[in-house]
C-alpha cells in the first residue's frame, strides 16, 4: 500500500465501492429485493459479540452486524465503510477519519465518533490482545466532532490502517457497554450493531438468526430479507444439505477439502477460494526449537526438503490452496518471491541428514520425533499421516499422537511437544501476522507467539526496522531481507498457503468482493430470481 | 407389594441416591480437571492471537485462579443449592443451557425408546409363537443386522435412501427454519424431521428387544405353569398374554431400565449425525472447549436420571411380578 496524503485518499477511496455496487449489473443481473441465505456456522461459536469472541466462525458471523471503519480489497487497499473517508498527516502519526452520517444502532441511537473513541480505547484495548499490542501505540484518540475522529500515533505505523476491519476493531455501542463489565453485559447475549443485518433469535445447537435491518445507513440495502446461519456438526450432513439445496452456501472449513472434487462437478455450484488475502493464512510444521536434533538448522532444512507440497495441494487438498514459498504469503504484503525455500529432493535431504552427522541406524532411522497432529478434522490427521510417510523417506521416524483441541492449545502453549502442525493469519501485513512466530522478544508461554523458540538477533532487528519504518520501501527493504535469511535458517516448516473454499449456488451473488470474502457484511448480496 | 412398606423404601432409597450423586458429582469434577487444557488456553487456541494479560483475564473471570479444593468446594455448595453454576464460556447459565436443549433430546430418546419397546416385544413375541418358521427367520436376521450394524451407519444409510433418493424426509434439524409453521403443520414438521434419528437410534434398542423377548419367552413357553394353562382349555391368546409374556418381561424391564437412564446421555452421535439440537452435543461440544460447568451440569443430569430409572425400574419389578417384594 502507498501511504496516503491528506486529501488525495477520500476521492479515491470512494471508486471501488461503486465499482462493487456495479458488478452485479456488469453481468446483466440487477440486485433483487428479498429472500433468506441459509448457510452454515462451524463450529458454533459460544457468543456473537466480536471482541469478547474471536474464533473463526464469530469473524464470519458477526460482521453482518457489526461494522468496522474501513475494510479491505483483494489486493489489501484499504475502501471506506463506517469512515467516508480519512487523511494521514506525511509524518505518518496523524490519522483523521470522517464518519459516515445518518448511521443508527440496532436500537434506533445514533452512531457517533464517541462510539468509535470508546470502541478503540476501551472496549478492544480492554478485550483483544491482538487490537490491544496495536492500540496501544495510540497517543491520543479524540473525537472533533459528531462525526470526526483523530488519532495521534506515539511513532508512525504503517499498518495501522489494516486494524480498522470489523474483524479486528468493529465499532460496538458505548451506550450499552460503558461502566460495565464487557464481557457479561447483556448486549452480548443480544448483539447491537450498525451492520445491515439485526440479531433476531439463536437456538443454541440450531441456528442463529438476523433480519434485515430497515434503517440501514445504505439506501437500498440489504437485499436479503434474513441471514440464517444452521448449526450442523457433522462435515457429511453438511455436504449433504449443500448439495440438497437446503442451505445456499458453505465457507471455512463447513466442507472437507476431499469433498470439493464431486461438489466442483455439481453445474449449480460455484466454488471459489478467493477472499482469504486479507487473513492470508499459512500452515507449517511447528518445531520446538528446545528439543534437539531440532535445534540444528540443517535438520530443519533436510526436512523442508523432504516434503513434496505439490502433493499436499494437489492429492490432500484437491487443488485448494498453494504451496508455501517462504514465511510471508504471497497475498500478504511485502512477500518477497525471490526469497524461496529450498525444492522437494529426497536424495538432497539425506545427503545434509548424513553430513550433518546423524546416521540411519539398522532400521533406517536416524533419530525419532513425536508430532501432534492438528485437531481440527479429518484433513488434519490426513496431512501428518502425509508427512509420516515424506519423513521416512529421509529416516526420521515421526510418531503421531493424537489429541484433541483443549489439549493441543494447552501443549503448544507450555512447549510441551516436539512437533506439530499451526496454521496462523497474517492479518495482511508480516507486522501484523508474521512477525509474532519469529521474533525472540514474543517467545511466551501462549498459542501464536514465538512457541518454537527460535532466535536470531539479526531476525529481531530486521523485524523491527520494518515495524518502525514510516516509508513502505524501507520496510519492503527489511523484510526482504527477514525472508532470505528465513528461508535459509527454516525455523517453522511452512507448508501451505491455506484458502477454504467458499461453495455457493450461482443465483447467491456478490459473495466474494473483497480480500475478506465471507467475513464481510453482506450488504449487497442478493439471490438472483 | 405391601404399600405400607414404600415411604419407607423410597426415604431410604433416596438418601442413598443422594450419597450416589454427590460421589458421583465429585469424581466427575476431579476427571474433568484432570483432562489436559483449560477453557482459557481453548479460547486462546480459538481466538488466532492471544497474550498472557488475555490468559489471566479470563482465568480470573471463570474462578481458574483459585485453588483447586475451593473450587470443588464452590461447586458441590453450588449443587446441593440445585445451582448447577454459570457458563463463562456461553455467558448463560448452566441450567438455562439445559433445559434449553434438554426437550430436544427427551423427544428424540423418547421416541426411539417407546418405538425399540413396543416393535421389539411384537417382534420379539411374534417370533416366539412362529418359533422355526420363516416369520421367525426374517424377524431373527433382521434384528442380528440392527444389532451388529454401527449406528452412524445406519443413520447415514437412512439419509442416503429416504433424504437423498427418495427426497420424502429432511436429512437434519429439528424443523424447518425460516418459515412460519402453527399448529398442527408444526407439529407435523418436527414429526418428519424425528423419524431418521429417532428410527436411527431405535433400531439398535429394537434389536435388542425383539431378540430378548423370543429368548425369554421360549425359555417361559416350555415351563410347567404354562403347560398346565393349556391343559385346563386356557385360549392361547391369552395363554401368550398373560402367563408367558408377562413372566418373560422381566429381563426386557432390566433392560429398558438401563436403556431409559441413558436417555439423556446416549444420542450424542445421533445428534451429531442428524443437526438434532439436543444435550448430548452440549456435552461433546462443552467437553472439547473444556466448559467445566457445562459439561459437569449434564453429568449431574444424566446420573440423576439414572438413579431415578433405576428405582423407578425396582417398582416396576414389584408391579409386574408379584414375588418381587421391595427392599431397602
Amino acid at each position: 500500500m502507498a501511504l496516503s496524503r491528506r486529501g488525495l485518499m477520500a476521492a479515491a477511496a470512494s471508486a471501488p465501492v461503486l465499482m462493487r455496487a456495479s458488478d452485479a449489473m456488469a453481468q446483466g443481473v440487477a440486485p433483487r429485493r428479498g429472500g433468506t441465505l441459509q448457510m452454515m456456522l462451524t463450529p458454533e461459536p459460544p457468543v456473537l459479540q466480536i471482541g469478547v469472541n474471536q474464533q473463526g466462525p464469530t469473524l464470519a458471523a458477526a460482521p453482518k452486524m457489526f461494522q468496522g471503519l474501513l475494510t479491505f480489497s483483494k489486493t489489501l487497499e484499504p475502501l471506506p465503510l463506517l469512515a467516508k473517508s480519512w487523511t494521514i498527516s506525511p509524518d505518518g502519526k496523524e490519522y483523521v477519519f470522517s464518519l459516515q452520517e445518518n448511521v443508527k444502532w440496532h436500537d434506533g441511537q445514533p452512531f457517533t465518533a464517541e462510539d468509535v473513541v470508546f470502541s478503540i480505547m476501551k472496549f478492544h484495548m480492554e478485550l483483544a490482545p491482538r487490537a490491544r499490542a496495536i492500540f496501544q501505540l495510540i497517543e491520543t484518540c479524540e473525537a472533533r466532532d459528531p462525526h470526526m475522529v483523530r488519532i495521534v500515533l506515539k511513532q508512525p505505523f504503517q499498518p495501522f490502517l489494516l486494524m480498522f476491519d470489523a474483524t479486528a476493531a468493529a465499532m460496538v455501542p458505548k451506550h450499552l457497554f460503558d461502566g460495565r463489565d464487557y464481557r457479561t453485559a447483556p448486549a452480548v447475549q443480544r448483539p447491537v450493531g450498525t451492520g445491515p443485518f439485526r440479531f433476531t433469535e439463536w437456538q443454541r445447537g440450531n441456528f442463529v438468526r438476523m433480519d434485515r435491518f430497515d434503517d440501514y445507513w445504505k439506501p437500498g440495502q440489504p437485499y436479503l430479507d434474513s441471514i440464517i446461519y444452521r448449526i450442523i456438526p457433522d462435515s457429511q450432513s453438511r455436504r449433504l444439505a449443500l448439495e440438497s439445496g437446503q442451505v445456499l452456501l458453505s465457507q471455512s472449513s463447513d466442507i472437507e477439502p476431499f469433498d470439493i472434487p464431486q461438489l466442483r462437478q455439481r453445474p449449480n455450484l460455484e466454488v471459489s477460494t478467493d477472499g482469504w488475502q486479507y487473513f492470508s493464512p499459512l500452515s507449517w510444521i511447528e518445531i520446538n526449537h528446545r528439543v534437539a536434533p531440532l535445534n540444528d538448522p540443517r535438520v530443519r532444512r533436510a526436512m523442508s526438503m523432504a516434503i513434496d507440497r505439490n502433493f499436499i495441494v494437489n492429492r490432500l487438498w484437491f487443488g485448494v490452496g498453494k504451496p508455501a514459498t517462504n514465511p510471508v504469503a504471497s497475498t500478504t504484503r511485502f512477500h518477497d518471491a525471490n526469497a524461496k525455500i529450498a525444492a522437494f529432493n529426497v536424495r538432497a535431504a539425506n545427503e545434509l541428514l548424513d553430513a550433518a552427522g546423524f546416521p540411519r541406524n539398522a532400521q533406517g532411522v536416524r533419530f525419532t520425533l513425536k508430532h501432534i497432529p492438528l485437531p481440527y478434522g479429518e484433513i488434519w490427521t490426513r496431512l501428518s499421516e502425509y508427512l509420516r510417510q515424506a519423513m521416512r523417506n529421509v529416516g526420521i521416524a515421526l510418531e503421531l499422537e493424537s489429541t484433541d483441541a483443549g489439549s493441543w492449545a494447552r501443549r503448544v502453549g507450555n512447549w510441551e511437544y516436539e512437533t506439530t502442525i499451526n496454521f496462523v493469519y497474517q492479518f495482511g501485513d508480516p507486522t501484523l501476522g508474521v512477525e509474532r512466530t519469529y521474533v525472540s522478544t514474543n517467545i511466551q508461554k501462549v498459542t501464536f507467539t514465538n512457541t518454537g523458540g527460535y532466535a536470531n538477533p539479526r531476525v529481531d532487528e530486521l523485524f523491527q526496522q520494518a515495524r518502525a519504518a514510516a516509508a513502505a520501501a524501507d520496510r519492503q527493504r527489511a523484510f526482504s531481507e527477514v525472508q532470505k535469511i528465513l528461508v535459509e535458517d527454516v525455523p517453522q516448516i511452512w507448508l501451505m498457503e491455506l484458502a477454504f473454499p467458499t461453495i455457493h449456488d450461482k443465483k447467491v451473488r456478490n459473495v466474494i468482493t473483497t480480500g475478506l470474502g465471507v467475513h464481510t457484511s453482506f450488504d449487497d448480496v442478493f439471490i438472483a430470481g | 407389594m405391601e404399600l405400607s412398606r414404600l415411604p419407607g423404601f423410597l426415604l431410604r432409597r433416596g438418601i442413598k441416591a443422594v450419597i450416589v450423586i454427590l460421589a458421583i458429582v465429585v469424581c466427575n469434577f476431579l476427571l474433568i480437571h484432570a483432562a489436559p487444557g483449560d477453557p482459557a488456553s481453548v479460547i486462546a487456541g480459538q481466538s488466532g492471537a492471544a497474550d498472557e494479560r488475555f490468559l489471566q483475564q479470563l482465568r480470573e473471570q471463570f474462578g481458574l485462579d483459585k485453588p483447586f479444593h475451593v473450587q470443588l468446594w464452590i461447586y458441590l455448595k453450588g449443587v446441593l443449592t440445585l445451582d448447577l453454576g454459570f457458563s463463562h464460556r456461553q455467558q448463560q447459565p448452566v441450567w438455562t443451557l439445559i433445559s434449553e436443549r434438554l426437550p430436544a433430546t427427551l423427544l428424540l430418546t423418547g421416541a426411539a425408546f417407546v418405538l425399540a419397546v413396543a416393535a421389539g416385544v411384537t417382534l420379539g413375541t411374534l417370533a416366539a409363537r412362529r418359533v422355526g418358521r420363516w416369520t421367525d427367520s426374517v424377524i431373527t436376521v433382521i434384528a442380528l443386522t440392527f444389532y451388529a450394524t454401527p449406528l452412524f451407519w445406519v443413520g447415514l444409510m437412512l439419509v442416503l435412501f429416504f433424504s437423498v433418493w427418495l427426497e420424502w424426509l429432511p436429512s437434519f434439524g429439528m424443523a424447518t427454519v425460516g418459515v412460519e409453521l402453527h399448529g398442527i403443520e408444526a407439529v407435523l414438521d418436527v414429526a418428519k424431521h424425528l423419524i431418521l434419528p429417532a428410527a436411527t437410534l431405535g433400531l439398535f434398542y429394537l434389536a435388542v428387544y425383539a431378540r430378548l423377548t423370543r429368548a425369554t419367552m421360549l425359555e417361559v413357553a416350555d415351563q410347567d405353569f404354562v403347560k398346565t394353562a393349556r391343559a385346563k382349555g386356557v385360549p392361547e391368546g391369552q395363554v401368550v398374554r398373560r402367563h408367558v409374556l408377562r413372566n418373560a418381561l422381566l429381563p426386557v424391564i432390566t433392560f429398558a431400565g438401563i436403556q431409559a437412564g441413558q436417555l439423556i446421555g446416549g444420542s450424542i452421535l445421533v445428534e451429531t449425525v442428524f443437526a438434532w439440537p439436543g444435550i448430548g452435543r452440549l456435552a461433546f461440544d462443552a467437553l472439547l472447549a473444556r466448559d467445566y460447568a457445562v459439561l459437569l451440569g449434564v453429568f449431574f443430569c444424566t446420573s440423576v436420571m439414572v438413579v431415578a430409572f433405576n428405582l423407578l425400574t425396582d417398582l416396576l419389578y414389584a408391579v409386574v411380578d408379584p414375588r418381587v417384594e421391595v427392599q431397602g
